[in-house]
């Protein structure tokens, strides 16, 4: 999906500092394991200093597609340009990528500081240099009372972030992240993904992130890529993967969506009664029947004693409420603020409209 | 022996007050592990006792420190002990050198052969070294067989079984696939990464395979006697028909020197590791 043109990628820039981080081109990347296609025709660009993640469910090849820009992974087909240059018969140790693993990855033999110099001892850099740059990573990770440690004398948090200490230490052109929060109790994956994100913007290094998580997604990437069956499913900033969501698959995948059976009314679909936009055209889909995928903030909802849905269950969300409401054999969630959800008991009647200016249609799944 | 019934092992014997059977069982039960234990024991000891008692005797069959002063002076003596020494450092450098490669190739790339590697390393247990050796002498070219290497070489085939299964076990307990991705994304070679990552931390699975590979080439007889070569083994065996005190005397010395080698190695492991192991 190599949709966009080198203008919109120079465009991408990091906001802070001048980019020092190496742009990268995934093209067609290909790799068969026996019978499964890990990844089928996977094409990723990343401007300097940009922060891109990979999300997808497990299986969908995103793990497969850092691999192979790190050099662990060999592709059947498509190449990895780093600066331009196509990297693709080079070994991983001669990449020049950090990387930071999901498992902790430290060296048991060696302390904190050990492992930090390592990649610098293997560059030749004379002992006292080393030392020092390392502890200067360690303070920057906020780890400096415990540079003497071994790892089995750190928690898994202060691991990755040595982890991550060690990755920056040899001036990665491209810093690649396996999941490196997974592992974390969520106090510690939250406080660690800020700390990720600033050091990312700070250094303005090249980043590809891999996460089935999507809060951690779109919380720290400046750009998602959506992956499923090793190809990209759309590539968006957060905001514009949550709000304009371009297949099925993503609206579904990325946020809350309720389908709803939909019938054509010239350019438009006919939902709850009234006539929407349909988002990029109803050109490109069959002669079917077909659904909307609505997100519970695009719906509206209105008690009507006469109204075709009823509300079926309730939760409440702090600020919001999201009721369920039950119409024409299908469930849709619609949000509404808490303030007035009292008068939404379950049972009541109601009329459902949308709200958004224009609805993601898609043709209807088949029954199973 | 005669004492001992399988009543002494078991807890099926029912009783009306629990507590005290409870206890009379359990004494029961130590006292029949306790007959194990110094049987045990004695299985170990009495032959121990009986070459120190018999190296320790002079001709006349009185007691004697002689046969230990002798060692030294007796013809053969040292080059058998240089031989075997050599032989030793020669199979377990070359053990090493095909063993922690090949086991490490087998973890990483073709983790379902391990099971045929172990069948594999078996075989030099299983088959007799007289076979092995009867064979190796006909097939091996005359300039090997001149040379004391080739023993070193048998050695290497038959410390196999022992090296590989203590860097199986070693590999086993070490997230490999990472540690190793970790050395390589930073930059180190592969050679870098197994002497510098993998071989520190598979310390204590080194230690136990040289160890098991020095006692195996300190006590190996058949082959070494065969292709004519009187490693410390082979010169016990033929000194003990000429002069039987001070050949056991010998043997309880290596045994002894043996003992306190492992202790030793085994130790300086434990010393060091405690610092850096794993929690």
């Amino acid at each position: 999906m190599l949709v966009e043109t080198e203008s919109e990628t120079a465009k991408l820039k990091p906001a802070v500092g001048q980019p020092e981080g190496a742009p990268v081109v995934l093209e067609g990347l290909t790799r068969q394991f026996g019978s499964t296609r890990a990844l089928d025709g996977f094409d990723l660009r990343i401007a300097p200093g940009e922060f891109v993640a990979l999300l997808g469910p497990s299986g969908c090849g995103k793990t497969t597609a850092l691999r192979a820009l790190a050099g662990f992974e060999r592709p059947d087909r498509g190449r990895v340009l780093v600066d331009g240059v196509d990297v693709s018969a080079i070994p991983a140790q001669r990449r020049d990528m950090g990387m930071v693993f999901q498992s902790y990855s430290l060296f048991p033999n060696m302390s904190a500081r050990d492992n930090v110099a390592f990649g610098l001892q293997l560059r030749k850099q004379r002992a006292s240099a080393r030392r020092k740059r390392a502890e200067e990573l360690l303070e920057l990770v906020g780890l400096s009372e415990h540079v003497g440690k071994y790892p089995h004398q750190l928690s898994g948090g202060q691991q990755q972030r040595v982890a991550l200490a060690r990755a920056l230490a040899i001036e990665p052109r491209v810093l690649l992240l396996d999941e490196p929060l997974s592992a974390l109790d969520a106090k510690v994956r939250a406080d660690l993904r800020d700390q990720i994100r600033d050091l990312q913007r700070r250094l303005a290094i090249t980043t590809v992130f891999v996460t089935h998580d999507q809060e951690e997604a779109l919380s720290m990437a400046d750009r998602v890529c959506v992956m499923s069956k090793g190809r990209s499913e759309q590539i968006a900033t957060p905001s514009e993967l949550y709000s304009q969501p371009t297949t099925a698959f993503v609206a579904e995948f990325v946020g809350v969506s309720s389908r709803v059976n939909v019938t054509r009314s010239g350019d438009s679909v006919i939902v709850f009664g009234t006539p929407v936009k349909v988002r990029g055209g109803l050109a490109s889909l069959g002669t079917g029947d077909l659904d909307a995928l609505l997100r519970p903030e695009d719906v509206d909802v209105r008690v009507a004693h006469d109204g075709m849905g009823i509300v079926v269950h309730r939760s409440f969300l702090g600020g919001t409420t999201r009721l369920e409401v039950g119409i024409g054999g299908e469930t849709v969630r619609a949000d509404v603020m808490s303030s007035v959800a009292d008068t939404f008991e379950l049972g009541t009647r109601v009329d459902l409209s949308v709200n958004a200016r224009d609805v993601l249609v898609t043709e209807q799944r088949p029954l199973i | 022996m005669a004492s001992l019934t399988v009543e002494d092992f078991t807890t099926s014997e029912p009783s009306v007050d629990p507590y005290s059977s409870g206890r009379a069982r359990r004494r029961r039960i130590h006292w029949g592990r306790g007959v194990v234990l110094v049987l045990g024991f004695a299985y170990f000891v009495v032959p121990l006792y009986a070459a120190l008692d018999f190296a320790l005797q002079n001709i006349q069959g009185g007691f004697s420190f002689s046969p230990l002063t002798q060692i030294a002076g007796q013809p053969g003596f040292g080059s058998a002990i240089w031989l075997s020494t050599e032989l030793a450092v020669v199979t377990m450098a070359l053990t090493m050198a095909l063993m922690v490669p090949t086991t490490i190739y087998v973890h990483l790339r073709m983790p379902r052969f391990r099971r045929f590697m172990e069948v594999i390393t078996v075989l030099p247990i299983v088959i007799p070294p007289i076979v092995l050796v009867i064979g190796v002498l006909q097939a091996s070219p005359l300039w090997l067989k001149s040379t004391p290497y080739l023993l070193a070489l048998v050695y290497v085939v038959l410390a196999m079984p022992f090296a590989y299964r203590s860097l199986d076990a070693g590999l086993g307990a070490l997230d490999l696939k990472t540690l190793v991705e970790a050395s390589r994304s930073l930059g180190a070679s592969w050679i870098a990464t197994i002497w510098r990552v993998l071989v520190p931390n598979l310390r204590t699975a080194l230690v136990s395979a040289s160890v098991l590979t020095l006692a195996l080439v300190f006590g190996e007889f058949t082959v070494a006697s065969l292709d004519n070569w009187t490693t410390l083994p082979v010169w016990i065996a033929n000194s003990s028909t000429n002069n039987p005190h001070v050949a056991t005397a010998v043997a309880m010395i290596a045994l002894l020197a043996t003992a306190l080698v492992l202790t030793v190695i085994v130790s300086l492991d434990r010393s060091q590791s405690r610092r850096s192991r794993r929690s």
